[in-house]
């Protein structure tokens, strides 16, 4: 029941992009169409997921013991580069059809702030491992339903009459604004 | 280009958040109040000035193909640097900013400065690069923080404004209002920028038209 109530809280109440503000930059960057945003939104869940894991076992396997605490950051990111490299290679061998689908937004995902975000947000709230991977997920699904939607509202705006100042960067940001205040209604179900 | 230049580029001309559209995570997560802006600035600033340095300094022993993961450790070891002076000296900035110190790690201004600048430019113009940026940066979450806080809290750096009667707009501090915030700057500067080069383009013609006009006279 516990681990339900995190899934929901991630992926609507607490949703990564709309309230959290991480992956901010692939929310705005890879959303022009709903297909990519569905690739980009897939590539994430799988990276925040095995993120969420590595990192934990990291965290209380080698830097509590040491007592190398203080080199969470630089330890996390490694791991995450690594792992994205590693995702990379792996689905270019088993997978080649998803690997020619993802292939650009791959790399992309290293310096996705939300996978960095959520390794350390794990730490913070004191999850336990099956708890980490969970929200992990959580968030990734939210980060994926947000972008879709996003993609699917930017497609709309492509054909619509915008003022010429708000063409573009800005008009996104405040139809993500409005997503946001919509989102809020979620916000009761906890 | 003179370090004059580089430095001055970076706050205006090619303004990180308004105009280069980077680091956008920051910008709109911590902006809730203009002190909070300026802190994330300025330890923004901290971090870019240090690895910029490094990294400049660096670029002749790096290897081209292993540059990002060299950049990625080098930014990650400033960012730990500031995130203890931070929790040592300042800890309720340390508080309010949260999971958002560790993140400048993924600061795509950071690692953007180090590939397209830093990394083949001179440590000094590099300094200057990362200086320019960084207040640019500051500058703009100093700025949005200041408006989010004026008109979702009614005060300015604490300081309160309008007196006890006036009724705060919650949603400008809230996420919503971040976005929302933001757009309507970004868009209205791009409102001035193009009415000024009109402007210009307007008066270029105008003193051909009157060159003409002489040459015609004449």
């Amino acid at each position: 029941m516990n681990l339900l109530l995190l899934l929901v809280s991630g992926i609507f109440v607490h949703n990564f992009i709309l309230s959290r503000f991480l992956g901010i930059c692939p929310f705005l960057g890879v959303s022009k169409q709903i297909e990519t945003a569905f690739g980009m939104g897939i590539a994430v869940t799988f990276v925040m997921g095995l993120a969420s894991a590595i990192t934990y076992v990291v965290q209380y396997t080698i830097l509590v013991p040491y007592g190398l605490e203080y080199l969470q950051t630089i330890a996390f990111i490694l791991v995450i580069a690594t792992l994205v490299q590693l995702v990379e290679m792996v689905i270019k061998k088993t997978s080649p059809t998803l690997y020619e689908a993802l292939g650009v937004y791959l790399p992309l995902i290293t310096t996705n702030c939300a996978v960095l975000g959520v390794a350390l947000l794990n730490i913070q709230y004191g999850y336990n491992f099956i708890e980490s991977v969970v929200f992990g997920i959580a968030g990734a699904l939210g980060f994926m339903l947000a972008i879709v939607l996003f993609a699917g509202i930017r497609e709309r705006n492509e054909l619509s009459a915008i003022p010429k100042a708000l063409d573009g960067f800005p008009i996104a940001l405040i139809t993500a604004g409005l997503m946001a205040i919509a989102f809020l209604g979620f916000s009761g179900m906890l | 280009m003179s370090n004059f230049k580089v430095l001055t580029n970076g706050i205006i001309k090619e303004n990180p958040t308004f105009r280069l559209l980077l680091g956008m995570c920051p910008t709109l997560a911590v902006t809730t109040a203009a002190i909070n802006g300026l802190g994330m600035g300025l330890s923004t600033t901290v971090v870019l000035i240090g690895s910029n340095v490094v990294i400049s300094a660096l670029r002749k022993i790096i290897p081209n193909s292993i540059r990002i993961p060299a950049f990625v450790v080098i930014i990650a070891s400033f960012v730990t640097i500031v995130q203890m002076l931070l929790q040592a000296y300042v800890p309720s900035l340390y508080d309010a900013l949260g999971i958002y110190i560790p993140l400048i790690v993924v600061n795509c201004i950071i690692l953007g400065r180090a590939e397209a600048f830093a990394f083949s430019h001179s440590v000094g113009a590099s300094a200057c690069d990362g200086i320019g940026m960084g207040l640019g940066f500051t500058l703009s979450l100093t700025v949005l923080g200041g408006i989010r806080e004026i008109i979702g809290a009614g005060t300015i750096f604490g300081i309160s404004l309008f007196g006890a009667s006036y009724e705060p707009a919650l949603l400008v501090i809230m996420p919503a209002g971040g976005f929302i915030t933001l757009g309507l700057c970004i868009g209205l500067i791009n409102h001035l920028t193009s009415r000024h080069e009109q402007k210009e383009l307007d008066q270029a013609n105008q003193e051909l038209m009157g060159i003409e006009a002489k040459g015609e006279a004449e």
